[in-house]
């Protein structure tokens, strides 16, 4: 199948198709987005919460995806910087007033200093190295937050009043929250594509791919790694303030090193190099807990558990990291972000046979 | 002063604990480049099966060697199964491979065995030593921790398996055209921390007491040490392991917010790493352009 | 002139007196009730770190199955849904919602932990589903006048502090305590009660305080450092697992304080005995049941009962274990309330009975103890009895007290 594989070749088939890819591609898109804003008034509440939900761990994947996917860093505490963004929101709400959509900006900004504070001393560490910093970040939070109880509640958390629709809209809570997730989700999907088909996610995926030779031709790996970690706490930090406002509830609990491993696990189930993934790994994070549970309630987190290994091995790049390069292959359509990460593969294959 | 001793001898009895599981960690971390971090849930799953052998009957020392190598045929067959499939497959696969095996023992042990607290035996009595800073269940945990330090250590460093399994880790290609049976020694590798986590379980639980989740913070403590010492250093392991025990109790006898023990301890410990990003004992990745 | 009006008259009286008859025995029912069941909605940690709590839900399983055995309540299968929430306060929620919303039950009963309660309490207050019996000590969950659905269970910490700290202002008025307890609600809400229990002297006499997290290996440093501070006195506020670590290292150390235990550590089989029976020797803790531990209670009927349900229920592993007799002395309240309910199994009614309990009886519970409550006071077990560990069991003495907490 050479027509899926970086070459003249291939290149050459997509321009051709050029046009009408790119047609198609936006109808389906345009459709999907649709299908997604009308879909809550098919469903009961329950069901709207539980997408709702979905989403809000989507931005949150979305954001790690930018780090440990696009930029190679890997992160096992992005559950403290969404806990971040989740108290950003509701100490705004709760003590100053503020609406529940003005908190998005400060979440934004806040998380996206502490992502940059956090990246500067990480630029040290690789690997395992690494992911015991990010470890610390995702232990450590739970401590502080109990601790600074006078502005965080402590142990009893902050308990939130959800808010209600703007009047004269007619849907209630749920559908209205629901659809403010869902333009969030598709403007950080939108910022991130942006972004990582630029010239700032070549030099990203440079950097992870081969740091010493992105170096050697000018890239400031420092500044973008940096970057990276601003953008990626950023993503995660806007989708804790969401989950602060839809949960109506924060406490040190809700953000345990737990958190932290199923976004990674989203992040790999989803496709870690992609933004679609950040969907598939939504989904995972919140669904297959309960799929375990109906099918076994004595040992449910080891059907987790199998489920994650058995999506492992099938499709080792996620689902979107797999069955996005095929599709592509199949219409000779790649993008240049799939073509390193193919040929990445390619030569890490050797590495161990 | 008698305050500051009998914390710093404490903390070194519990680092020996936190040593011993890092041992296990840097095992596999030189043999297969993977961070295993289910190597706490494997290490108190075989403590489950100590326990079983125990309680029907069987005398510790019976018990101890039965488990050691069914822990290590159990370490093997992980490697050989679980673990091979995603052996090329990028290392993030290998990762969610290892926290689904973590999730799997954990649950599989709350099922079987029950979330109550056990007790398990200890084959060293329980005597106090040194005007009641240490007692001589204390010094055992040290000493077998030193010694299965000195095995590891004479292991890789003067045995033709360990020679093999170096080689095997550093450049698997070369290995094999030196007629190295790569496969065989990375089962081997997982087979060998199984049965020092094995020790390491069986070592601790005692002191900790036996339920599903012994482990959990064990292994965070462990994984800290392991990378202060340096992720392919034996040695740093257990130094690494010691200071995290005698950092962790020193921060929190007389750091004023107490409840910050664990973010202050681990913050420390980071510091020193941004001096030494390879561990203290660990070696620079160098790397050919 | 009897009229043939009167005969239809009273045929219609005859007839809407039959249909009104049928319809009082066929029921008043809010969602989850119907004639043949009754749907019970409920979240437990059956995993993570307060998993060894899960034991109290599949007791609840096991008693609700029991008795549907043996006809239901007023001949209504109890359907009892269990759902793990990982003690994750969004899962709670989630969970909640789908009890609520999707499986309907009629009410949320015995759910465990503050912060999930706390998650939940909003929702369910608002939409008016009973939250009965929660499994959790938490102060705040006596507050019917904004909470008028929300019920706990438990004698909550602040009245068992307050007990201790009676005590000590009596019998150790010099004392210099310390106190050793777990960084969480029910941890601070100890230590709370105790300050507030011992009033102007408290500052005075608190002289150093420890905590821990649930992720942490030991406290064996916590000690050492607590004794170091030179107090007499130590109150040990801690889950089994540590509270075993805590009794036996403040025996090797040699300190013999005065050593008050929280009475949620203080089973025999789970911690006295792994601690060290010889180490625990004069430790003061408080009680409310009946020790499946100690022999004095092993030969009457009522523990023999317990014993049948537990090893009938595949819970053999847990017989030495406090919280399961706590457990089945909760889901007999439950079955108490929903009894008196009768066939008016709406969510008010049932709300109305469990705050309208006269003196409710349990085999379980220690003698003396009973079950009362009103509409101003949700508070249900609100009595314990001091008792002191000789190195086989628990001696209870002194009176049945009320602590006076909040």
């Amino acid at each position: 199948m050479t027509k899926g594989i970086a070459g003249a070749d291939g290149l050459a088939a997509g321009q051709r198709a050029g046009l009408e890819g790119v047609a198609w591609r936006w109808i389906i898109a345009l459709a999907l987005i649709v299908l997604a804003a009308v879909m809550p008034f098919a469903l009961s509440n329950y069901h709207v919460f539980q997408l709702t939900m979905v989403m809000i761990y989507a931005i949150a994947v979305l954001g790690l995806n930018v780090l440990t996917g696009y930029n190679g860093q890997i992160s096992l505490g992005h559950g403290g910087f969404f806990a971040a963004g989740a108290y950003t929101a509701a100490i705004l709400m709760h003590r100053y007033g503020v609406p529940y959509w003005a908190t998005l900006a400060p979440a934004a900004l806040i998380c996206f200093a502490l992502g940059v504070l956090f990246g500067l001393p990480a630029l040290r560490f690789e690997g395992p190295y690494l992911a015991l910093v990010t470890l610390a970040m995702a232990v450590a939070m739970p401590q502080l937050l109990k601790y600074f109880d006078t502005w965080t509640g402590g142990q009893q958390g902050i308990n939130l009043v959800k808010p209600l629709p703007p009047a004269g809209l007619g849907i209630d809570r749920d559908r209205w929250l629901y659809l403010v997730v869902l333009s969030a989700l598709l403007i950080a999907m939108r910022i991130a594509a942006n972004m990582l088909n630029g010239r700032t996610g070549r030099a990203f995926v440079a950097i992870r791919d081969h740091p010493i030779a992105a170096a050697a031709m000018g890239i400031n790996t420092a500044r973008y790694k940096t970057l990276a970690f601003g953008t990626s706490t950023l993503f995660t930090g806007v989708a804790g303030a969401l989950s602060a406002v839809v949960i109506g509830f924060v406490a040190p609990e809700s953000f345990s090193l737990f958190l932290s491993l199923s976004f990674l696990v989203g992040s790999a189930v989803g496709g870690i190099a992609t933004i679609g993934g950040a969907i598939v790994g939504g989904f995972f994070i919140e669904f297959v807990p309960n799929f375990a549970n109906d099918i076994s309630d004595a040992a449910p987190w080891a059907i987790y558990g199998l489920a994650m290994l058995l999506l492992m091995y099938a499709m080792p790049r996620g689902v979107v990291g797999s069955l996005g390069p095929w599709l592509a292959g199949r219409t000779g359509r790649l993008d240049f972000v799939a073509r390193r990460s193919l040929a990445v593969e390619q030569k890490d294959k050797g590495r161990k046979s | 002063m008698h305050q500051l001793l009998q914390q710093t001898f404490s903390g070194l009895a519990y680092g020996a604990i936190y040593a011993s599981l890092a041992l296990a960690l840097v095992m596999i971390y030189r043999a297969t480049d993977l961070v295993n971090f289910a190597q706490g849930e494997m290490a108190m799953f075989s403590t489950y099966i100590a326990w079983t052998l125990v309680n029907a009957g069987l005398a510790f020392w019976g018990a101890f060697v039965i488990t050691l190598a069914v822990s290590f045929v159990g370490g093997m067959v992980i490697e050989r199964v679980v673990i091979r499939p995603v052996e090329n497959a990028p290392v993030l696969a290998a990762v969610v491979v290892t926290l689904g095996l973590l999730l799997i023992f954990n649950s599989l042990a709350g099922w079987i065995y029950s979330y109550t607290l056990q007790e398990f035996p200890s084959p060293f009595p329980d005597r106090p030593v040194l005007d009641a800073l240490l007692t001589t269940r204390d010094l055992g945990v040290i000493g077998v921790t030193l010694l299965m330090l000195l095995l590891l250590f004479g292991f890789f460093r003067f045995t033709t398996v360990g020679l093999a399994m170096r080689a095997a880790a550093q450049n698997p290609v070369s290995a094999r055209l030196c007629g190295i049976r790569v496969g065989q020694m990375l089962a081997i590798g997982w087979g060998l921390a199984a049965a020092i986590g094995a020790t390491a379980g069986i070592m601790v639980a005692p002191v900790l007491f036996l339920d599903p989740n012994m482990m959990g913070g064990v292994l965070l403590y462990a994984f800290t040490g392991a990378l202060l010492g340096g992720i392919t250093s034996p040695i740093g392991a257990v130094v690494g392991g010691l200071i995290v025990g005698v950092t962790e109790n020193l921060v929190g006898t007389y750091l004023i917010a107490s409840q910050l023990k664990l973010t202050v301890a681990l913050g420390l410990i980071i510091l020193v790493l941004v001096f030494r990003p390879n561990g203290l004992f660990g070696t620079a990745i160098l790397r050919r352009v | 002139m009897r009229s043939k009006w009167t005969t239809v008259t009273s045929l219609s009286a005859a007839s809407l007196m039959v249909a009104g008859g049928l319809a009082l025995a066929a029921g008043q029912y809010g969602p989850g009730a119907s004639d043949s069941e009754i749907k019970i909605g409920n979240t437990m940690p059956y995993s993570g770190p307060a998993s060894s709590y899960g034991v109290i839900g599949k007791v609840d399983a096991a008693y609700f199955a029991m008795i549907n055995d043996q006809g239901g309540i007023n001949g209504r299968k109890i359907n009892f849904i269990s759902r793990d929430d990982g003690y994750s306060p969004p899962k709670t929620v989630e969970l909640a919602r789908q009890m609520v919303e999707q499986d309907q039950v009629l009410l949320m009963y015995n759910t465990l932990g503050t912060p999930p309660n706390m998650a939940i309490h909003g929702y369910l207050n608002d939409n008016k589903v009973p939250q009965l019996f929660i499994a959790t000590g938490a102060d705040q969950w006596n507050d019917p006048k904004h909470f008028p659905w929300t019920m706990g269970w438990i004698p909550t910490y602040g009245i068992e502090s307050h007990i201790y700290a009676n005590y000590i202002l009596k019998n150790l008025p010099n004392a210099k305590i310390a106190v050793l307890y777990q960084n969480d609600d029910f941890g601070k809400d100890y230590l709370n009660g105790l300050r507030d229990g011992l009033g102007a002297q408290a500052s005075k006499m608190i002289v150093a305080t420890q905590s821990y997290e649930t992720s942490d290996a030991t406290v064996d440093s916590q000690v050492v450092a607590l004794q170091g501070s030179g107090a007499d006195t130590l109150l040990t506020v801690a889950i089994p697992k540590f509270a075993a670590q805590a009794i036996r290292k403040v025996y090797d150390i040699g300190w013999k304080p005065n050593h008050f235990l929280t009475s949620v550590a203080n089973s025999v089989g789970t911690v006295m005995k792994p601690a060290g029976l010889e180490k625990g020797v004069g430790i003061i803790s408080a009680s409310f049941v009946k020790d499946p531990t100690d022999p004095q209670w092993q030969n009457s009927q009522e523990y023999k009962d317990w014993l049948a349900l537990m090893t009938s229920h595949n819970l053999s592993g847990n017989t030495t274990d406090i919280q399961a007799v706590i457990g089945y002395c909760n889901a007999q309240t439950m079955v108490a309330v929903l009894k008196a309910a009768g066939d008016n199994l709406t969510r008010d009614n049932v709300m109305k009975q469990a705050a309208s309990i006269q003196n409710l009886q349990l085999p379980m519970l220690l003698p003396g103890i009973s079950i009362s409550t009103s509409a101003d006071d949700f508070r249900v077990v609100k009595q314990m009895q001091l008792e002191k560990f000789d190195g086989t069991n628990w001696k209870l003495f002194g009176d049945v007290v009320s602590g006076s907490g909040t």
